[in-house]
């Protein structure tokens, strides 16, 4: 279902005055799970810069009813918070809204939990790749190359694959997106909001601070990852995997932009950028991603 | 009403049933395990209407359990020992959240070593978390208790959750005649589930985001109020439910014989059970001894405990947990309230499910009591050792 911008509602979410940062991707995802989630939906948010954002009570910087958690169990408070709500005869959009960290690391095992379980709710990964909020110290989803406070010269690791892993999981909607296509975003949002179960989505949300680029690029740098293949964008459904339309375009090896443009523009990459070794590592790192999506975008669409 | 032989986790599981908890998420633990059991064959067999979320872990289960009452629904959990302790994150967000949660702990030991035996010391590990905490002595207590946490829990005055405890194996996997009151008289005396908000998109409210200090001090002087206001409460909630049921406790602290006693015995557990019948030994024997029986360390009854014991002639403190570095935790808190108004001894016994027999408790009173007429209680803290280990030196020598 094509979105249009011109469909969006146009009330404020991120209130102004907010503490988010210049350019910070949270704040826009967040209000692209409002505008496509509509008043019908609860937050459930562990500890991460989402948690700031909000402000100090008794105000809020984000108009939405968030419940905030303990880092390790947001998926399993959601989870409760579903069942409450079923048990009420309500149908309420119960969203996690979880870092990378929240999400991969300390959170992994509440996440990986609600998913075998296949409870009704959205578990949005908002990936900064690193634990920003603390002070950028890598997670295991900081992208090898990448320069933190606890990895500098380079992460050594691969980024971990953490969709795949949800799809294994064999919920029923698993999808990619990133900050830099909203519209993309708003629609798999909608998409899985339609679905019974446990619906993932990770959304890349590049971070100026963290990543160190100019604020003004988040959503630049949010399309460069999906046009250099390195976050390719999809839609698992159904038990199919299809490639996005944004990431289709940039699908055959040529037509994909350089990795250098991506990386010169953060200067977490700077040791990168001036070895054109280095920069292999990146490489690998997209005909990784590239293997696994080709893998089961074949596998599950030839099945019948 | 009607009489049941049950065990002390399946009385947990009757009043679940009956309070009409919503939603139940717990993770089985030895030797919990039995009340997740019963209350998922409750479920799916239609006797008791709630969801079922089973979860991966302990951490999960209280997350569940408060997610389920942020949203507006009863909700319970149960674990124990490494489980508590696995929880004790969530255990000060959902206190300070002020959201009514109701849980069963089935005490037990904490490792290394592997222990899944009776112990305090998981319980006495979550006095700091704005918990109200009950420890009951038999299994019809335990099921009069975990009813009555529901509209403890969710009092205006109170909006705290509450733990209910029962000592594992003794209680939990032991059968015993139980009254279980009906549907319909636990429906008329606990009203429908109150709370201070809700998380959802009518009321469209922030929980636990970030506070100016000022507030959050505020806010954790407010939990004291509750649990001042607790103290009140539970005496009448006990009062009520007697009326009701025709079952009275004492409300914070069972005092038996204590009145005209010389000298006072304070514990908490089943092993009262075993503390009163040595009671009855040691006044054959012309000691005049009392018991008073903690049933809520938390609110700590402070002020029955100074009125009924401060001009006794000395209080023997039996702790099932330890305070390492220190003494006995029952011990610090009784001392806390008394010290100075009379002579005190704490005891360290039955540690890891120790067994400790009517005849240890005298032997220790009468011991207690010679020092005492002898004006030599030096010794704040003994232990009792196991029976096999009776003649262990004591200490070290540098």
């Amino acid at each position: 279902m094509p979105v249009r911008l011109s469909d969006f509602p146009r009330i404020r979410y991120g209130m102004p005055g907010n503490a988010a940062c210049p350019g910070c991707p949270e704040a826009m995802g967040l209000r692209y799970v409002k505008m496509a989630l509509g008043d019908n939906a609860v937050l459930v948010m562990p500890a991460g810069c989402s948690s700031v954002i909000q402000g100090y009570e008794p105000k809020s910087g984000i108009n939405f009813p968030i419940m905030n958690i303990v880092f390790a169990s947001a998926a399993s408070l959601a989870s409760g918070m579903k069942a409450a709500f079923e048990s009420q005869g309500k149908d309420v959009n119960v969203v996690v809204w979880a870092g990378d960290g929240g999400t991969g690391d300390i959170g992994f095992q509440a996440l990986s939990g609600a998913a075998e379980r296949n409870d009704d709710i959205i578990y949005i990964c908002v990936d900064n790749e690193a634990y920003m909020n603390t002070g950028i110290q890598r997670s295991s989803l900081t992208p090898a190359g990448a320069w933190t406070t606890t990895t500098w010269t380079g992460k050594k690791e691969y980024k971990k694959n953490l969709p795949m892993i949800m799809i294994a999981h064999d919920v029923p909607y698993v999808a990619t997106a990133s900050v830099g296509y909203p519209q993309d975003f708003i629609d798999k949002l909608r998409n899985a909001s339609l679905i019974r179960g446990f619906k993932y989505i990770h959304l890349l949300a590049p971070c100026p601070v963290g990543w160190k680029f100019d604020p003004r690029y988040t959503a630049k740098i949010g399309q460069l990852a999906v046009q250099t293949g390195l976050w390719p964008l999809f839609e698992y459904m159904n038990g199919k995997l299809k490639i996005s339309p944004f990431s289709r375009l940039y699908r055959r090896p040529e037509r994909k932009v350089p990795i250098m443009e991506y990386i010169k523009l953060q200067g977490r990459f700077a040791n990168l950028a001036k070895d054109p070794e280095k920069i292999k590592i990146l490489e690998k790192e997209i005909e990784r991603q590239w293997e696994w999506i080709e893998i089961l975008e074949k596998a599950t669409n030839n099945k019948k | 009403m009607v009489m049941k032989t049950l065990t002390g986790n399946f009385a947990v599981a009757e009043a679940v049933r009956l309070a009409r908890a919503k939603v139940i998420a717990a993770y089985p633990i030895t030797p919990q395990t039995t009340i997740v059991e019963r209350l998922s064959e409750m479920t799916e067999k239609g006797e008791l209407e709630a969801k079922m979320v089973r979860v991966e872990s302990e951490h999960s289960a209280l997350a569940a359990t408060l997610g389920a009452a942020a949203a507006g629904s009863r909700a319970f959990t149960a674990t124990a020992s490494h489980g508590l302790l696995y929880m004790h994150e969530v255990l000060w967000w959902t206190a300070s959240s002020r959201l009514p949660v109701v849980m069963a702990v089935a005490a037990r030991a904490i490792g290394a070593p592997w222990n899944i035996h009776v112990d305090h010391n998981d319980i006495m590990d979550q006095r700091d978390t704005g918990w109200i905490i009950g420890v009951a002595q038999e299994n019809q207590e335990v099921l009069d208790m975990t009813i009555q946490a529901f509209r403890i829990s969710e009092d205006p005055y109170i909006y705290l959750p509450v733990m209910i405890a029962l000592d594992g194996f003794i209680l939990t996997h032991t059968v015993a005649p139980v009254e279980v009151p009906d549907q319909k008289e636990i429906d008329e005396w606990l009203p429908p589930r109150r709370q201070p908000y809700i998380v959802s998109p009518e009321t469209n409210i922030v929980m636990g985001n970030l506070t100016s200090d000022d507030d959050y001090y505020m806010m954790r002087y407010s939990i004291q109020v509750a649990q001042e206001v607790a103290k009140k409460i539970i005496e009448e909630v006990d009062l009520s439910y007697g009326k009701t049921f025709g079952r009275n406790y004492g409300g914070l602290v069972e005092c038996y014989k204590c009145d005209d006693a010389d000298y006072v015995m304070l514990l908490m557990g089943s092993w009262a059970g075993d503390a009163k019948e040595a009671l009855n030994i040691l006044r054959e024997r012309g000691i005049n001894v009392g018991l008073a029986r903690i049933r809520f360390i938390r609110p700590w009854p402070s002020e029955i405990l100074k009125e009924k014991l401060k001009n006794k002639k000395g209080i023997i403190v039996f702790d099932r947990s330890i305070s390492f570095g220190n003494v006995g935790q029952l011990f610090i808190e009784t001392a806390s309230t008394l010290y100075g108004m009379t002579n005190m001894r704490g005891v360290i016994a039955g540690l890891g499910g120790v067994d400790v027999k009517p005849e240890d408790f005298v032997g220790e009173v009468v011991a207690f009591v010679d020092d005492v007429e002898k004006g030599e209680v030096y010794d704040t803290i003994r232990w009792l050792l196991p029976p096999k280990y009776r003649d262990h030196k004591l200490g070290v020598t540098l």
